[in-house]
């Protein structure tokens, strides 16, 4: 603080203090001899030497993790770091902090200065990205406890129509653009207040998110991992990551022989299957469509900014003091009977009327203000749903060409279910069988 | 040849992001704690906590308290007598025990020390709005760090009417009443 700051913060101090005490003070204290007055107790909260050993944790896992599905290739080690990770993020640390939730704690520090981030959220968020660059998305494998609860509970899969598949999973993005917009705006933490499976690593929670929970994971029986496909925003950034990342999880070990053998093994639809023998149509037509699709780009951009600019007001709602703001105006104005706890306590903090009035204008003015970051922020957000649907669409209309069967760099989990389905594979766990095949 | 590049780039476009994070960075962890100047007690904490028994507890700033025979934050409004029983007691739970301070300064002047049982209390606040009403407000609600599990979003912050749960530096986890005016 700057000396001249302070100078006045302890003035006022100093001005203020006694009357808040005289305020306060109804009965004199008792003036004890022999009786001691006892002091109250302070336990103090878990040691950061414990959160730096979480992020130890974190990176021996996404290491192990690593490695296990790159180079030792082995599902059942995948899938015991997969419970340990359950066991330990999930059920001891009780889900807090994971990377996904700190997506809203970096935007919260990006946009507002007086939040100081605590560099283990840092360090949680990078890890996994960094890890993602190098080996591809380890960490939703075998490290993140919701894809653990997830994986564990995934009895039958079934296949998703490839057109549900692909839009749903523009959902993540959306979800994602929806968090930062309500982080960076310091309304809410969307990510964890929606998150499902915290209840169920807290045993506890409310019967909302219980049922949610319950939900997904009865979903998830027969879908894979619905969670990370669909709504996960950490998952559509790893996504986007992880088709940059210089190391990849294959299928096979060697050369893959097109067997097909792998081609349903995978219940989450991320194997690319090889299109040589396709006849593709590669005409006029197609050439066409591409060049609607870029021209139309913008137009998706600028028309989703319109229409998610047009929700800000309801949007804006998700901020305390929009709330309490519209809420005062609305008793103000005889529209509600209702009055709520939040104006209540507002009404009583104000000392006197003019008091009371002033409060009213600051927080009337403050909504404003927050409201048009919301109206900004709703363009932003809607802008990248456009974008994010302009780029799925000409994706989908681009061909490319495949000779082997390979995992989808940004929709494989590195699982590691595909390698058991490879000859090849069994080739090189046992060199001997190569007799046996022939 | 390009993948590496764009994975290169990546890198450095999250070694960029890490670089801007970390400079806002502080290394010091946070928790949440109450403000006590700003709380009303309305009884959210022992509701909206993910714990089933709240993290939020009455703690009792005894250089503040009075030691009053009769208590605002302990004995109901429309007691029957000046005793203890249940009926006369504010706490849903009993969780405040009264006990007579024996003093030479006091030995025809009963004083009475209140210390909350915190296995018992569940953090709801009547008696805290007892004394802040007319009392010396010495009780007020405290989020114990030996409880709370630090959710990355606070339940009861996000439920508060008066906002008055704050991220604290962990080092100085607790907002005491003196120290907060």
């Amino acid at each position: 603080m700057k000396p001249v700051r302070l100078l006045i913060s302890q003035l006022i101090f100093i001005l203020v203090f006694p009357c808040i005490v005289r305020g306060e003070q109804r009965f004199d204290l008792p003036d004890f001899v022999e009786h001691q007055i006892p002091r109250t107790t302070t336990p103090p909260p878990r040691l950061v030497l414990y959160e730096f050993l979480d992020v130890l944790v974190l990176a021996g896992a996404l290491s192990l993790a690593s490695y296990l599905a790159l180079k030792r290739r082995s599902r059942k080690g995948i899938f015991l770091l997969m419970i340990f990770s359950l066991g330990y993020f999930g059920f001891y640390r009780e889900g807090c902090v994971c990377p996904i939730g700190a997506i809203q704690n970096i935007t919260l520090a990006l946009f507002d200065s007086s939040y100081g981030l605590p560099y283990v959220v840092l360090l949680f968020f990078l890890l996994p990205l960094v890890f993602t660059l190098l080996f591809g998305r380890s960490f939703c494998g075998a490290v993140c406890p919701l894809g653990a609860i997830q994986d564990v509970v995934l009895l039958k899969p079934l296949a998703v129509p490839s057109w549900l598949q692909q839009s749903l999973g523009l959902l993540a993005y959306v979800y994602l653009g929806a968090a930062v917009l309500f982080a960076a705006t310091g309304s809410a933490f969307i990510i964890c207040e929606y998150d499902p499976f915290v209840s169920f690593f807290r045993l506890s929670g409310s019967l909302n998110m219980l049922v949610l929970g319950f939900s997904f994971l009865i979903i998830g029986m027969f879908v894979g991992r619905p969670y990370c496909r669909f709504l996960c925003p950490y998952g559509a950034i790893l996504r986007l990551v992880s088709r940059f990342s210089l190391w990849r999880i294959t299928i096979t070990p060697a050369e893959c022989v097109q067997c097909r053998l792998c081609e349903d093994s995978c219940p989450f639809s991320a194997i690319e299957t090889a299109n040589t023998t396709q006849v593709h149509p590669r005409g006029k037509t197609d050439k066409t469509r591409l060049g609607i699709l870029l021209a139309l780009l913008p137009v998706l951009i600028i028309a989703g900014g319109w229409l998610v600019s047009l929700l800000h007001v309801p949007f804006s709602r998700m901020d305390f003091t929009v709330r309490l703001a519209e809420q005062i105006d609305s008793e103000d104005m005889g529209a509600t009977e209702e009055i709520l706890e939040t104006s209540k306590y507002f009404h009583e903090k104000a000392q006197s009327e003019e008091i009371l009035i002033q409060r009213k204008e600051e927080v009337k003015s403050q909504a404003l203000q927050k409201r048009k970051q919301f109206l900004w922020g709703g363009w932003m957000l809607g802008g990248f749903i456009g974008l994010v649907i302009g780029v799925k669409l000409i994706s989908l209309a681009v061909y490319r060409r495949r000779e082997d069967y390979q995992a989808d760099r940004a929709h494989c989990v590195a699982c590691g279910r595909c390698y058991a389905y490879c000859p090849i594979e069994h080739l090189r766990q046992d060199p001997t069988r190569k007799v046996r095949i022939k | 040849m390009l993948r590496t590049g764009l994975g290169g780039a990546g890198l450095l476009g999250i070694g960029g992001l890490a670089w801007v994070s970390a400079g806002r960075s502080e290394l010091h962890h946070t928790v949440w704690q109450i403000d006590p100047t700003v709380c009303e007690a309305c009884g959210n904490c022992a509701t909206y906590c993910v714990l089933e028994e709240s993290a939020v507890k009455c703690v009792h700033n005894f250089d503040a308290c009075g030691y009053c025979r009769i208590c605002f934050g302990y004995f109901e409004p429309q007691r029957t007598g000046d005793h203890e029983g249940a009926e006369n007691q504010l706490c849903p739970t009993g969780a405040i025990i009264r006990r007579l301070v024996k003093d030479q300064n006091y030995r025809d002047i009963q004083k009475h020390e209140y210390t909350i049982d915190e296995k018992l209390c569940i953090g709801c606040g009547v008696c805290v709005k007892g004394c802040e009403n007319d009392g010396n407000g010495s009780l007020y609600l405290q989020i114990r760090h030996d409880r709370c599990l630090n959710c990355n979003q606070c339940s009861i912050a996000a439920a508060c009417p008066t906002q008055a749960i704050c991220r604290v530096p962990a080092d100085h986890p607790y907002l005491t009443k003196e120290a907060s005016h």
